[in-house]
């Protein structure tokens, strides 16, 4: 009898048409989702072009999402989304989520239902793990490999060992699934997964909603993993019930599946985290942090653009206002986010507390536009990456935190925990 | 001198960089929409030293710490190094999508643990891709980097992905010619 497999062996071996696999083993995968962006959908297509195909392998299992330099921000990413639009037209109809109908890719499509427990989906985008909070082996490929995997709907992987994290115990009020994936990351490092599978379970795991499941497997790249898995449950179904467009399967690890290593961590009473510059490990408890001025605070993203993320925001913003001498920029991650917190007031909460409320794009998170820092500035920001030059100028600095915080440092124009502005 | 000697083996200089080196200091974010690959070349680690991609010279070598390329999984950072003539990055270990960026892209990339705590910027390095050996002829070490899987020797012995899918989608073709005819005559 073969060994007991982890889920991101039996979804590899599922797709690769194996009854088994081991970890090192390299398989052809079919892909179930291939999805790519506007930062680099245009050189993919060059690549594709190259490469000689005369069709894409499945114009319906495509994605290609407007959202890093939308709204164009200039004439050469206008063009490139252009280009993008004819392709998509030309390959038989390609889904292309279009500026308003649509958002942050990561953000859009698990709620479109698009992404499904026991899924192989590769993207163009580092932070393509994020599904795995679906349940699904979601990985990040570059151009050349998304062009290839276009032409021919499978693609080569290596079956990564995978890492087990057991996380127990009830966390803070103000913590969510940011807070556990960097403090997850302040243990282990930036490489403390690397070419690994990151499988998180424990009660403060199951106790996470779903919004908090993807922020949190949104981050395993920033471990250095292949990808980030919560096993699906109730909380999953519940989810997908209105949204899943096609049958799936909860795939589960067996009970004595093999692990490269299992962490078995106490979170009880777990604060808000920080991760301080320049790196996402660089992590420490809000409570411990030294109270830096602030002259951005930005809430959004493909990490903690979701409603729960605006609703922590809004809680903190409903009575206060931003400091004078900083900024705060609000930025749904979807429409169905803008319109489900307009519906619940927050929208006004934020314009009245004095932020600037965008549509969804990923800008100011890379440096793109919407909110680049200038030279010595600092910002506390919901985004996944505190690197030299991230959100602009190599002397600026970028504090990582949740949305509570982010809020709460605006209203304060320090950096500070939740309670020292509500109390 | 620079560049091949006998075929596989390059002589250039060594420019050191650390641990954990990101794409958005290889590529800064303001540069993606760039197409020319000259410009791009131009930006290559300016997140870390601007002077480099102006005095780094074609056949030159990266030396790195752990985790080279970790963040995005930005090909044009990957590229910006091919593109500035870079002959091999030998590195500690990789970020797995710059890896495999590299790969699919065909730049030389060799994971040699010792060479980063041994080379000095501006050390003289031979390096022999096929066999992943690189020798420091200023100090006269040599360091052996490790095999990859047969897997991906053979992509990279194809010349990369495009070649590889290339082959692939030739081979599909074919088959499905063959598939037709079978049925024609049915």
């Amino acid at each position: 009898m073969s060994a007991p497999m982890t889920a991101t062996e039996k979804i590899l071996a599922a797709h690769a048409g194996l009854d088994h696999v081991t970890p090192g083993q390299f398989v052809n995968a079919q892909v179930d989702l291939l999805l790519a962006n506007d930062a680099t959908a245009g050189k993919v297509i060059a690549q594709f072009q190259h490469i000689g195909a005369d069709r894409v392998f499945d114009p319906e299992r495509i994605v290609l999402v407007f959202d890093h330099y939308t709204p164009s921000n200039n004439i050469a990413s206008a063009t490139v989304c252009r280009q993008v639009r004819e392709f998509a037209r030309e390959a038989g109809g390609i889904d292309v989520v279009e500026v308003g109908k649509g958002g942050i890719e990561h953000c859009v499509l698990p709620e479109r239902g698009l992404v499904l427990p026991g899924d192989l989906i590769v993207g163009q985008d580092s932070h393509t793990c994020t599904y795995g909070g679906l349940g699904a082996f979601a990985t990040a490929v570059g151009v050349t490999d998304t062009a290839a995997t276009m032409a021919l709907g499978e693609i080569w992987l290596m079956v990564p060992e995978t890492i087990r994290f057991e996380l127990e115990g009830q966390v803070d009020p103000w913590t969510v699934g940011k807070d556990l994936i960097l403090h997850t990351i302040g243990r282990i490092g930036v490489d403390g997964a690397l070419y690994k599978a990151m499988e998180f379970a424990g009660s403060a795991v199951s106790d996470l909603s779903i919004d908090s499941r993807l922020s949190l497997c949104n981050m395993g790249i920033e471990a250095g993993a292949k990808n980030a898995m919560i096993p699906p449950d109730s909380t999953t179904e519940e989810y997908l019930r209105d949204r899943a467009g096609r049958e799936y399967d909860n795939v589960l690890s067996e009970p004595d599946a093999r692990y490269a290593a299992l962490h078995r961590w106490d979170v009880t009473g777990l604060r808000p985290q920080v991760a301080q510059p320049f790196l996402p490990s660089n992590v420490t408890s809000i409570d411990e942090v030294d109270p830096v001025a602030i002259d951005q605070a930005v809430v959004g993203s493909c990490t903690n653009g979701r409603l729960e993320d605006l609703a922590q925001a809004a809680e903190i913003l409903r009575e206060h206002t931003v400091a004078q001498g900083t900024r705060l920029i609000v930025i749904p991650g979807s429409q169905e986010v803008y319109l489900e917190a307009t519906r619940l007031g927050y929208i006004e909460i934020f314009v009245k507390a004095g932020g600037a409320v965008s549509t969804p794009t990923c800008g100011p998170c890379f440096g793109g536009h919407m909110g680049i820092l200038a030279e010595d500035e600092v910002a506390v920001s919901t985004t996944n990456r505190n690197f030299v030059g991230r959100m602009g100028h190599p002397r600026s600095r970028v504090y990582l935190s949740n949305a509570a915080v982010a809020a709460a440092s605006a209203v304060a124009g320090y950096l500070c925990a939740p309670e020292e502005v509500l109390s | 001198m620079t560049g091949p000697s006998k075929a596989g083996v390059l002589r250039g200089k060594a420019w050191v960089f650390g641990d954990d080196i990101d794409t958005d200091r290889i590529l800064p974010g303001a540069w993606l929409h760039l197409t020319d690959p000259a410009e791009i070349a131009s930006h290559c680690l300016e997140g870390v030293d601007p002077d480099f991609a102006g005095s780094a010279k074609p056949g030159d070598f990266i030396v790195a710490g752990k985790n080279f390329g970790c963040g995005s999984s930005r090909e044009p950072a990957t590229f910006s190094i091919k593109a500035l003539g870079i002959g091999a990055v030998i590195a500690r270990s990789f970020a797995r999508i710059f890896l495999r960026n590299a790969i699919g892209i065909g730049l030389p990339v060799i994971v040699a643990p010792g060479v980063a705590d041994e080379v000095s910027p501006g050390d003289e390095l031979e390096v022999d891709l096929t066999a992943g050996r690189v020798s420091n002829l200023t100090t006269g070490v040599v360091h052996q980097g490790q095999e990859f899987p047969e897997f991906m020797r053979r992509i990279v012995a194809e010349g990369g992905i495009i070649p590889y899918a290339q082959r692939r989608v030739t081979e599909r073709a074919q088959k499905r010619l063959l598939d037709h005819s079978r049925e024609d005559r049915t």
